[in-house]
């Protein structure tokens, strides 16, 4: 039973949300079933085919490949380097908190600054990448880096993970120093192995974490648009052309806002499936969603 | 530690310093070298002399120059940041305290509203663009804050929420019986008492719309709406061939960020640790 309060106090919550994601949401679900143009204001409604053309459509495909690749190779590789670089920071070392400074700047840094720095940084005539990989002799010639198909991703996944394990290294850290130091030193004492030691205090204490860590990371990297769009715009021969940047092509470059609607619903439904995967695997307890 | 291990650890302590440093130190040098120095084969690492004309030149208000584009994307930012925070703040608020309050039972809508974030931008930017227009607001900072408001809105309810469960009820219940209303328990009691959490939420939505691209490049056109990421993704697509100047916008757009993330960081960390969000 709702008091009056209580409905008085959740009304501008619920109605800026019903207001700017509700209702938006719900013509964006109504647009998937409906063949309607960027333009014109309807469209006729078509059931499901805009689903179906697109779960049977190769650009549909290659787009779910490209971002799959690129969401779970960045989230692995930037999950096990935050882990590691965190432990390092709990070590007993100076400096180290110059260095917990430092990782601060890539992670506080806009997602477009850094495309556009790693952009100019990978510029195949004047490119800094270039200059240092032929200047010691790595490399004989300069190579267009996000011009070749096979190279392009690969080079969009490092400047994203340039940016983001600093935040895994962080939230690591501060679950490591909510362990009591006695905690620590009672372990080594008792003699636990490495690993048992990693098992019984280290890891209890960053699990949450890390958990939240990677579910925000799954959804950041399945909706990833700005970076690409930056670095790429999808190409070259749509290499990096991941499911944003195939709807906003769809609705924006085509017109096909219905269409566009449809792969945006799916990319959703992704995000879904992939962080129930990833909550049935590590096993979290619910209540750290 | 042993000997060895000490060793090691400051070794890879280094190798992470040079990985992070050496992007941020290229972007600066870039910043203060001249075209020539840039664009020569092989490259001049270090500048032979330093320029630091760029800076001067995207922090004049000439008209019609880089430097008038810039600054007038760093008002319209300010103004897209400052009205989405507000509105978010007087939203969110009522409904953050209520939750906090019920301990445990409106945990649900809270989890509904966080879920929103697995949403992309892309999946509102249609409809946004027919409301938006439909109200005469594309290309302007009010049409724009309404738009960012889908992303700010959810985490300043999951933020606030998760401060006014610090804030033990009993001070509230206490004024209740000496027959305060619940506007005046807010504004002697909850409102002090939250300060820490309302100005992290205000910065950390300040930082969301900082960010934020998709909408600004789709719902603005010129330079009475345009924010700073649209600028700078314009620059970097060519509209400029002088990667210094690339460089000195992302320094200067970079900077307050990077001075909230610092302010930040003990704060967004301290949530995720204790995991601020039940559900």
């Amino acid at each position: 039973m709702l008091g009056r309060r209580t409905l008085l106090l959740l009304l501008p919550l619920g109605l800026g949300l019903l207001a700017v994601i509700g209702w938006p949401l719900v013509q964006t679900v109504w647009l998937s079933f409906t063949d309607a143009q960027l333009g014109d204001a309807t469209g006729n409604f078509v059931g499901l085919a805009n689903y179906a053309h697109a779960l049977r459509s190769h650009g549909f495909r290659h787009a779910l490949q490209v971002t799959l690749t690129f969401s779970l190779s960045t989230v692995i590789i930037e999950m096990i380097l935050g882990l590691l670089i965190g432990l390092l920071l709990d070590l007993p070392l100076r400096g180290r908190n110059i260095l917990r400074g430092l990782l601060l700047i890539p992670w506080a840094l806009p997602t477009v600054i850094n495309a556009m720095a790693w952009r100019v940084i990978y510029n195949p005539d004047f490119g800094a990448l270039n200059a240092l990989l032929t200047q010691t002799g790595i490399i004989g010639a300069y190579r267009s880096w996000l011009g070749e198909p096979g190279v392009a991703l690969t080079a969009i996944a490092a400047a994203d993970i340039w940016k983001t394990f600093p935040f895994v290294a962080l939230i690591t850290l501060a679950g490591l120093q909510n362990v009591p130091r006695e905690l620590k030193e009672a372990a080594l004492i008792d003699g636990a192995n490495a690993w048992g030691r990693f098992r019984a205090v280290i890891l209890p204490a960053i699990i949450t974490p890390l958990t939240i860590a990677a579910v925000l990371r799954i959804i950041d990297t399945i909706k990833v648009f700005d970076i690409i769009w930056i670095m790429t715009r999808g190409g070259p021969a749509n290499a990096t052309k991941s499911l944003s940047i195939m709807v906003y092509e769809q609705a924006f470059s085509f017109g096909n806002a219905g269409y566009g609607a449809a792969i945006a619903l799916l990319s959703v439904a992704i995000s879904v499936v992939l962080i129930g995967g990833y909550m049935r695997v590590s096993r979290a307890q619910p209540a750290t969603a | 530690m042993t000997p060895l291990g000490r060793a090691l650890g400051y070794l890879a302590m280094i190798l992470v310093g040079i990985v992070v440093v050496t992007p941020l130190l290229w972007l600066v040098i870039m910043s203060v070298s001249s075209t020539r120095d840039l664009t020569s084969l092989p490259l001049h690492w270090i500048p032979q002399r330093l320029d630091f004309s760029r800076y001067h030149r995207l922090l004049s208000l000439a008209t019609n120059s880089d430097g008038q584009i810039f600054l007038f994307a760093l008002r319209n930012t300010l103004e897209v940041a400052a009205g989405a925070v507000v509105v978010s703040f007087l939203l969110a608020m009522p409904a953050a305290w209520l939750i906090s309050r019920r301990e445990g039972k409106l945990d649900r809508l809270l989890l509904l509203v966080v879920a929103t974030y697995m949403l992309p931008p892309l999946l509102f930017v249609v409809p946004l663009y027919r409301i938006l227009s439909g109200f005469s607001m594309l290309n302007s900072p009010w049409g724009l804050m309404i738009a960012d408001s889908t992303i700010v809105l959810p985490f300043t309810t999951w933020l606030l929420k998760g401060g006014i469960d610090s804030i033990p009820a009993e001070l509230e219940q206490a004024a209740a019986i000496d027959g305060a209303n619940l506007w005046r328990i807010w504004i002697m009691i909850t409102l002090p008492l939250a300060r820490p959490i309302i100005s992290t939420t205000i910065l950390f939505g300040v930082l969301i719309v900082w960010d934020e691209f998709l909408y600004a490049m789709i719902f603005t056109s010129d330079q009475s709406a345009q924010t700073l990421t649209v600028v700078i993704a314009d620059l970097a697509n060519g509209r400029v061939s002088d990667y210094g100047l690339l460089a000195t916008a992302g320094i200067l757009a970079a900077l307050p960020p990077v001075i909230i993330g610092i302010f930040l960081q003990r704060a967004l960390v301290a949530g995720l640790t204790t995991g601020g969000v039940k559900g």
